[in-house]
């Protein structure tokens, strides 16, 4: 095959997060609105790889994508061999505003999946004015958990490989065994109790159920994109959700899971991109 | 002879206990998936409805599969369920909410009892080897 590079930026920021210095790797591509994506619990950033490349999108938005602290290539902070890691709703919101104002970025849109997509929530519910637009794939205000997390991390069974296997039923059938493979390899790839302490703010810290009627979708708009083999944040956890946001959109993905961006990139395009659309549309009229 | 458990057993069930049947076979034919399970030794039951089959696995490998009922036989973990889950299980494409085994133990359909150390120990194969029913043509909930 013939050599090629892919458009994509990677470099480090050096900044503060919940009071401790942090070196987080960030990629970027394109040009216009900012678009910050936020991978899922357990991954990296490599989930938004085909949003990245993608020419329809890139050439009218900087697509910021970078790996939380302890997931990717983002290191832990120093001291924490000596910790166990868990994230919280705060700490999670502040490291998306932190980032955002560390680069400098002017009402950028949020996109995040999963854990991601539970903060463009609070986002929504706390600071609708420092963003253009909202996106929650596969997100919810809370759901009913489906196994014990301690089985993520234990001597006993192998972290990486459980890890996977769990997620590996939350793809649709119909997704490419490839992007099926590169999106669970992801999740043999974490650290050691990472998904576990993501987990800690999915499932205990991050019920959002009281906060989300206070979203006010006039302040920022709210898109909300779940796939039907989801079975994790079922269409009908979005679907309840939204019920509580007035004005808030919903799309219910036909052939797409847990991992819209990655388990198949084509069929998740057909639905982000006109959601892009829309937003730079209404972009253009803004004061 | 029809065992008292066969005897009561509906159409769906004996026509979905059958599929099971050739797990031995299906795996036979997949080198990889015993390479993924060389260090599991278990005697799973899957119970599909009333009917019991005992899956025998060494090293990875279906060394028996024998249909019940069994008298007083241990097993290292148990997977149930009621034969039409099973069918809408095993279909090549399933729907959603019938495509992974979890998805089906969240919503109540189906049971994991016994030992889940080694079954979560080898989740993926465990899913997997149940899943080659669906067939070649299928992807289901395979990784």
């Amino acid at each position: 095959m013939t050599p090629r590079w892919e458009p994509i930026v990677g470099r480090y920021l050096h900044l503060e997060l919940s009071g401790r210095p942090h070196r987080l790797y960030v990629e970027e591509a394109g040009q216009g609105i900012p678009l910050i994506c936020l991978h899922t619990a357990g991954a990296d950033g490599r989930q938004f790889r085909h949003i990245l490349t993608d020419a329809a999108i890139t050439q009218h938005y900087r697509v910021i994508v970078f790996d939380m602290p302890w997931h990717g290539k983002s290191l832990p902070p120093e001291g924490f061999e000596r910790e166990e890691y868990q994230l919280t709703t705060q700490k999670y919101t502040q490291m998306v505003l932190d980032v955002a104002d560390a680069m400098a970025l002017e009402a950028p849109v949020v996109m995040g999946c999963s854990i991601g997509g539970r903060i463009v929530l609070n986002l929504a519910a706390e600071h609708p004015t420092r963003f253009r637009a909202l996106i929650g794939l596969e997100s919810a205000d809370y759901q009913q958990p489906w196994y014990d997390t301690e089985w993520l991390h234990r001597p006993d069974v192998h972290g990486g490989e459980v890890c996977a296997a769990l997620v590996s039923g939350m793809m649709a059938p119909h997704s490419p065994a490839v992007s099926r493979h590169e999106t669970l390899w992801m999740y043999k790839s974490g650290g050691p109790g990472v998904f576990k302490g993501d987990l800690h703010f999915y499932r205990i810290d991050g019920d959002l159920r009281d906060v989300v009627a206070r979203i006010d979708t006039t302040k920022c708009p709210l898109y909300m994109l779940t796939g039907e083999y989801d079975f994790s944040c079922t269409p009908e956890d979005t679907l309840r959700t939204a019920a509580k946001i007035k004005g808030a959109e919903v799309t219910i993905m036909a052939k797409l899971g847990h991992f819209p961006m990655s388990e198949n990139p084509s069929q998740f395009r057909a639905y982000i991109l006109p959601v892009l659309e829309k937003i730079r549309t209404a972009s253009g009229t803004r004061g | 002879m029809a065992s008292p458990v066969d005897s009561k057993a509906s159409a769906v069930e004996a026509r979905v206990a059958d599929r099971f049947a050739h797990l031995g076979e299906l795996a036979a034919a997949d080198d990889d998936l015993a390479r993924r399970g060389r260090f599991l030794d278990a005697d799973v039951e899957i119970r599909v409805g009333s009917i019991p089959l005992g899956i025998a696995i060494r090293a990875g490998r279906v060394v028996s599969v024998t249909r019940g009922p069994f008298l007083l036989k241990s097993s290292t973990f148990t997977i149930r369920a009621e034969a039409d889950a099973w069918e809408r299980f095993l279909e090549p494409f399933p729907v959603p909410g019938f495509h992974d085994l979890m998805a089906m133990t969240k919503a109540g359909m189906a049971r994991v009892e016994g030992n889940l150390t080694p079954f979560m120990g080898n989740l993926q194969y465990i899913k997997d080897l149940i899943a080659l029913p669906r067939g070649k043509n299928g992807s289901g909930g395979r990784a």
